[in-house]
């Protein structure tokens, strides 16, 4: 009876803590309709300030905790909002959790930057250390009763908040329609800077009260947030009284496992499969089932327009950019380290994974946030199933993830948006811990997945594996190609457009989703089945998916293309964390920093790269010349005429700064075009002239230096060339709603219109 | 009326908590006809829509489709039988050609001679011109088209239009209004919701008219224009 109550309360008060948590993600969710994955990253950050305030500056702790809680998070939350989150309207439930990512990618960075884990800190002491009361003849430490106090204080003043103020019925009603309460005349970017700065708060209460019961450290900080969700899924992401409960059911199921879970009478294994895992999962299953027994999502009449474009991509530039790509690698893998031939196998290996979300995520609109996992049981399948790594293993390994795929997306399909990503989440989450632990999947921690075992060639190398990974990339690209162009392809994109008008055509939308997400998890399976080389199950965690799934959006996940992009710069980014130990601090924020502009672009980096290359269509002459130039230089490096280094700083600049500018140099006239073709040789001979490799010694900074020659050189050439690109995405009908008009529009309205002066 | 009617629509009732949208609505619409849905806004005439489409579970009451109730029916079951509907906000798929919008919808109900049918469905609405074009691009007029296609290519036995004329010019009016006869020429079952009496009293048949969720009368556009409870939910005259 003394152990039950020890555990009630135990488990109250991290219930309590989570309750905390799991409002503020309320809070914002139902005020800007963005379910925030870096809130707990944001009471992570909060918890190091407090600390550097309280015990590494000195400061008393009212002020510390009045600083920390009531300026410096309510800041946060606000200018989160101004700058990143108020750009993602009208965009894909992918594209806004994406940059929520990002958001949690950076802050980890920020805070692995500024407090260094290897550095030694003073301890992080809960309030009123070593005081404690007795409640029923069990000793309570004051930390417990305070965080039990916050969260019925937390609990009062939101009702309060939300039901007595005029912000709060402002904040409710924004809910129901933003676009009716702006028309009321209330403003409700006021109210949702207003609700993210609520919400960073109470994140930041959260992380204090955790930081005390548990350590200062980064990654348990951040993950408390799976916990909130749970709570806050509990509440049906409205309800805030339901969240609350939810917060205590979890808190208190916690507690107990972990007081009983070791009784002779508890099950340790099932079936054979141990249950160690059970714990860790315990709130993913509460999701899970919270998840589960949600209603059916209803067809919403009322589409939203996305901001994102979806072209069909044509069947003759994708089969060249294939070509181009194998080709490209063959030539230049027998000029890499091995160091370097193995970080672009990790990138081309994660493209394939990147791959996978296109028809999903890209085509259909259905998010997933565990591409990561499917490529892990891919590996392990690959690896059990008899053949030793020949051809047919590698279609029975896939075919099985694939059925997996659907089986286990079945009971999530009546789930759409958010309710659908985060039910993937929850599955990534109890695959890891409680299949990947398995003895009979990763049994030592690592398993060797064969290499392929094809006819005539021998894939024995890292160079082997790396052009084995190229050609499969280009197939599977090519087969999305197809996809995208069949029948299937169009089902995807009118259920993404319009799911509504799907149905009432006649299209059954489980039958659809469940082919997108078979294909998806056969992608995936791919990537893990073609490792050929020791795979841990680390790899394929759900929070080694969050960058991929980031990254793929930065690319564009609706293209070939972008998941090609995104796959690279997850590889080239890990070359910079590496390579370079003085650029690892920005390595580390990078990956964040690239996602929050997302806003900006919803369509990923791709398709933008893909519009610079627009004007070449049809002009084969000047495609001829391009490629001629692009071969040049890789005759002058095999003729070891220019070294390595300069041949791929030359190589990069050729393609990405000269070739886009050709069209429009043809076309210019005199002046304009000696001047681009002045800017465009003398930054050609300086990549080519200097030998990169001995100016400068990392890898990283080379890369940088690509970057910035093709800004100068490429960009300069286009400004010369007056080619600054002026895209026009809305629809002629939002025009003057989604931006002001500029004025020369305005000239040019009223001169259409006879109505200038 | 010996015959089934190809659709009818059972003492219909929709509630949203305390709102009645729908109140005990009973109605018919024949195969060959044009059969008009009026009434003032709020009136219920597009929760009516999206109970006969299964977009809405009703309340009570039931659906009745070609002699058979098809009130528990899932959307696309009913779209498979043959309703097919356009709606008020449009629903295009934007990020598709208006060829394709119509080409999927084509390839939901049948797989031989797509591109044929697909091809003469454009002709029809007069969307040649414009059928490589992306669908969330065009002007909301010829988006409304696209949805009409695009419910043709499946084929329906009754077609339900949720105010098609909304956003058309006078002429793309008319071309509408003719189309519609066409198809009820071809036997196929027109509902159409609309706010453009001129519309509305040429092309229709028959006509229901509904007020704050109530049938208030059912007869030839002759009759209901002379109707006195329809004056005063429309003039709100005495």
């Amino acid at each position: 009876m003394q152990e039950l109550l020890t555990f009630t309360i135990i488990g109250l008060s991290t219930g309590a803590i989570y309750a905390v948590v799991a409002s503020g993600l309320v809070v914002t969710y139902t005020t800007s309709g963005i379910f925030n994955l870096a809130h707990g990253a944001t009471g992570m950050l909060a918890a190091f300030t407090y600390w550097q305030l309280r015990f590494d500056w000195d400061l008393p702790a009212p002020l510390a905790l009045f600083l920390t809680l009531f300026v410096l998070c309510p800041l946060f939350g606000i200018l989160t909002e101004k700058f990143v989150m108020r750009g993602l309207q009208g965009t894909t439930e992918v594209v806004r959790l994406s940059v929520t990512v990002a958001l949690f990618a950076f802050m980890i960075g920020l805070a692995n930057w500024i407090w260094p884990s290897d550095a030694s800190r003073e301890a992080f002491l809960r309030f009123f250390e070593g005081n404690t009361v007795s409640i029923g003849g069990i000793n309570v430490s004051w930390h417990k009763l305070i965080t039990f106090g916050c969260a019925v204080l937390v609990a009062i003043l939101l009702r309060l908040l939300m039901y007595r103020t005029r912000m709060g019925v402002a904040i409710r009603s924004v809910v129901d329609d933003r676009s009716l309460v702006e028309l009321n005349g209330a403003r409700p970017n006021r109210i949702a800077m207003f609700a993210w700065a609520i919400s960073a708060s109470l994140a930041g209460l959260a992380g204090i009260l955790l930081a005390g019961e548990q350590q200062l450290n980064i990654e348990p900080l951040v993950l408390l947030v799976i916990n909130a969700y749970a709570a806050a899924i509990f509440g049906r992401l409205r309800n805030l009284p339901l969240t609350f409960v939810g917060a205590a059911v979890l808190g208190l199921l916690d507690a107990y496992y972990l007081a009983y879970s070791n009784d002779s009478w508890f099950p340790q294994s099932f079936f054979g499969f141990s249950l160690s895992g059970v714990r860790a999962s315990i709130p993913t299953i509460i999701l899970f089932i919270a998840l589960l027994a949600r209603p059916q999502t209803r067809l919403r009449v009322g589409a939203t327009r996305f901001r994102e474009v979806n072209r069909v991509p044509t069947w003759s530039t994708s089969i060249m950019g294939a070509a181009v790509l194998v080709v490209v690698t063959i030539g230049i893998s027998g000029m890499l380290t091995r160091s370097n031939t193995l970080l672009l196998l990790n990138g081309f290996t994660m493209a394939i994974v990147a791959l996978s979300l296109v028809p999903l995520t890209g085509y259909a609109g259905q998010t997933s946030l565990a591409p990561l996992t499917f490529a892990g049981l891919g590996a392990i399948a690959m690896a059990k199933l008899p053949g030793d790594g020949n051809l047919l293993t590698l279609v029975a390994a896939v075919a099985i993830v694939a059925i997996v795929g659907a089986v286990v997306a079945l009971p999530a399909l009546r789930l759409s948006g958010i309710y659908l990503a985060l039910s993937t989440a929850a599955f990534a989450v109890l695959v890891s811990k409680l299949v990947f632990n398995q003895r009979q999947t990763f049994q030592t921690g690592n398993i060797a997945v064969p290499a392929l075992d094809l006819p005539l060639v021998e894939i024995d190398t890292p160079r082997a594996r790396l052009i084995l990974a190229s050609v499969a990339f280009s197939v599977l690209g090519l087969l999305v190609v197809a996809v995208r162009r069949s029948r299937l392809g169009r089902r995807l994109v009118a259920l993404k457009d319009s799911p509504v008008a799907a149905a009432t055509l006649g299209m059954n939308l489980t039958s659809t989703k469940l082919a997108a997400f078979a294909l998806s998890a056969g992608i995936g399976a791919c990537a893990g089945a073609l490792a050929g080389d020791k795979v841990s199950p680390q790899q394929y965690e759900f929070t080694q998916s969050l960058p991929v799934v980031l990254l793929t959006v930065v690319g564009g996940v609706g293209t070939v293309g972008g998941a090609f992009f995104g796959g690279i710069l997850l590889g080239g980014n890990s070359v910079l964390a590496s390579v370079v130990p003085s650029m690892s601090n920005i390595s580390k924020i990078l990956p964040g920093t690239i996602g929050i502009t997302l806003g900006r672009n919803p369509n990923g980096a791709a398709v933008q790269t893909a519009d610079a290359f627009r004007p070449l269509a049809q002009r084969w002459g000047i495609i001829g010349f391009a490629a001629a130039g692009a071969v040049g230089v890789w005759a002058l490096a095999t003729l070891d005429v220019v070294s390595h280094w300069s041949f791929f700083v030359t190589g990069v600049l050729w393609v990405l700064a000269v070739t886009p500018n050709l069209p429009a140099i043809i076309d210019a006239s005199g002046a304009r075009r000696a001047t681009a073709v002045a800017i465009l040789t003398v930054g050609l001979v300086l990549a080519a002239g200097i030998d990169w490799g001995t100016a400068l010694d990392a890898t990283g900074q080379r890369l940088i230096a690509v970057v910035v020659m093709v800004a100068i050189f490429g960009v300069g050439a286009q400004r010369v060339l007056e080619l600054a690109p002026r895209v026009h995405r809305s629809s002629p009908d939002t025009i003057g709603l989604d931006r002001a008009f500029t004025r020369e529009e305005i000239e040019t309205a009223e001169r259409e219109l006879r109505v200038a002066p | 009326m010996t015959t089934q009617p190809l659709l009818r629509v059972d003492q219909i009732m929709v509630r949203f908590g305390g709102v009645v949208a729908v109140d005990r609505v009973t109605l018919t619409a024949e195969a060959g006809r044009v059969t008009g849905l009026i009434g003032p806004n709020g009136a219920g005439k597009t929760t009516l829509f999206n109970v006969v489409t299964g977009v809405q579970a009703p309340t009570s009451g039931q659906v009745v489709f070609e002699g058979s109730d098809v009130t528990r029916l899932a959307v696309h079951r009913r779209a498979r039988r043959g309703l097919a509907r356009t709606f008020q906000r449009l629903e295009v798929f934007a990020s598709l050609s208006v060829r394709d919008n119509v080409r999927v919808a084509t390839e939901l109900s049948t797989l031989v001679d797509v591109g044929n049918r697909v091809d003469s469905l454009l002709e029809r609405v007069g969307l040649v011109d414009v059928a490589d074009r992306t669908a969330g691009d065009l002007p909301t007029g010829q988006a409304r088209l696209v949805e009409i296609a695009r419910a043709l290519a499946t084929e329906p036995r009754l077609l339900l239009l949720d105010e098609p004329a909304s956003g058309l010019d006078e002429a793309e009016t008319r071309r509408l209004g003719e189309l519609l006869r066409s198809l009820a020429e071809d036997g196929l079952g027109v509902l159409v919701v609309e706010h453009d009496m001129d519309l509305v009293m040429k092309v229709c048949d028959v006509i229901h008219v509904l007020d704050l969720g109530q049938l208030i009368a059912t007869g030839t556009p002759g009759e209901v224009q002379k109707d006195r409870r329809v004056l005063e939910a429309y003039l709100g005259v005495a």
